[in-house]
């Protein structure tokens, strides 16, 4: 397997949705190429970084105007019978 | 859900609630503007006012709501081009012609793990920095599938995207970012050289 073919196979190796054949290619590839394995390990890292990463807080005015005009909305959708 | 799809207010607003952040992370993550985001979010659950009671449960309610928040942050970001605001589908730009791949140039070990690294307080703003540096078409796509953890199918249905073109943007964007981030968090000692004709 060259460098190439692997970049190309990354996001299946990295999601483990690769066929097990390929995945020891892959495997047998990065064994004997670091430049290879750190760029998977980046990768496994970015997504991780991002992925636990802090949701953004709504400002507190805009929370409590955002609730208020959707209320409206849902009463004048939904009358009381 | 389905107390607030027969008309229960107090169930709507917990809805509300629960997918909030979810909606407004998004939305700050793909325009970088408090006041789009807000615009966003908002024009969002206003279409769940609208919609959920013809909400047929085919896509999961979350995949749905990210689905529209999505479309209503591409076009924003169309008008900020100053481009015409064309039609949904034409918006997600189904053609991808790219077919290079990014080569990985700074290779590098990083000094600190994950769980060490979000302890740091500088990391935000470098995600952050780093994400905007992507077109808009990469970077909703690594949001939606690496962030918000959709699949490739349900990325691709909430796009108008084909599989195979996701799979593409994807690996686009989680090598640029790679790429940005090893070059502030990779260690110098450690550089590696990629050889071109490297084969095993």
């Amino acid at each position: 397997m060259k460098c190439e073919e692997l970049l190309k196979m990354l996001n299946e190796y990295v999601d483990g949705t690769v066929d097990p054949a390929i995945c020891e290619e892959f495997e047998k590839h990065m064994a004997g190429c670091n430049p290879c394995r750190v760029v998977v390990d980046n990768i496994r890292k970015t997504i991780t970084l991002y992925k636990n990463g802090q949701p953004y807080e709504l400002p507190v005015a805009f929370r409590s105007k955002l609730h208020a005009t959707l209320r409206e909305k849902w009463k004048a959708k939904h009358p009381v019978k | 859900m389905q107390r607030a799809k027969a008309g229960d207010l107090d169930a709507f607003d917990a809805l509300t609630t629960r997918h909030e952040r979810r909606v407004y992370s998004l939305a700050m993550r793909m325009l970088r503007q408090e006041q789009d985001a807000e615009d966003v979010t908002q024009q969002t659950f206003l279409s769940v006012v609208e919609h959920l009671d013809r909400f047929r449960g085919e896509s999961s309610f979350t995949t749905w709501l990210l689905r529209i928040a999505t479309h209503a942050a591409l076009k924003i970001i169309r008008k900020r081009k100053g481009l015409d605001v064309v039609s949904l589908e034409e918006a997600t730009e189904p053609t991808d012609h790219s077919d290079t791949i990014p080569h990985p140039e700074f290779i590098a070990d990083w000094r600190q793990s994950p769980e060490q690294l979000v302890e740091t307080r500088e990391i935000q703003r470098l995600l952050d920095e780093a994400l905007a540096r992507l077109d808009e078409k990469h970077r909703v796509v690594f949001l939606l599938r690496d962030v918000e953890g959709l699949s490739i199918k349900e990325t691709a249905e909430a796009l108008g995207l084909s599989e195979s073109n996701t799979k593409m943007r994807l690996l686009r964007a989680r090598l640029q970012l790679r790429e940005q981030l090893t070059k502030t968090l990779g260690d110098p000692a450690t550089q590696l050289v990629r050889s071109h004709n490297h084969q095993h």
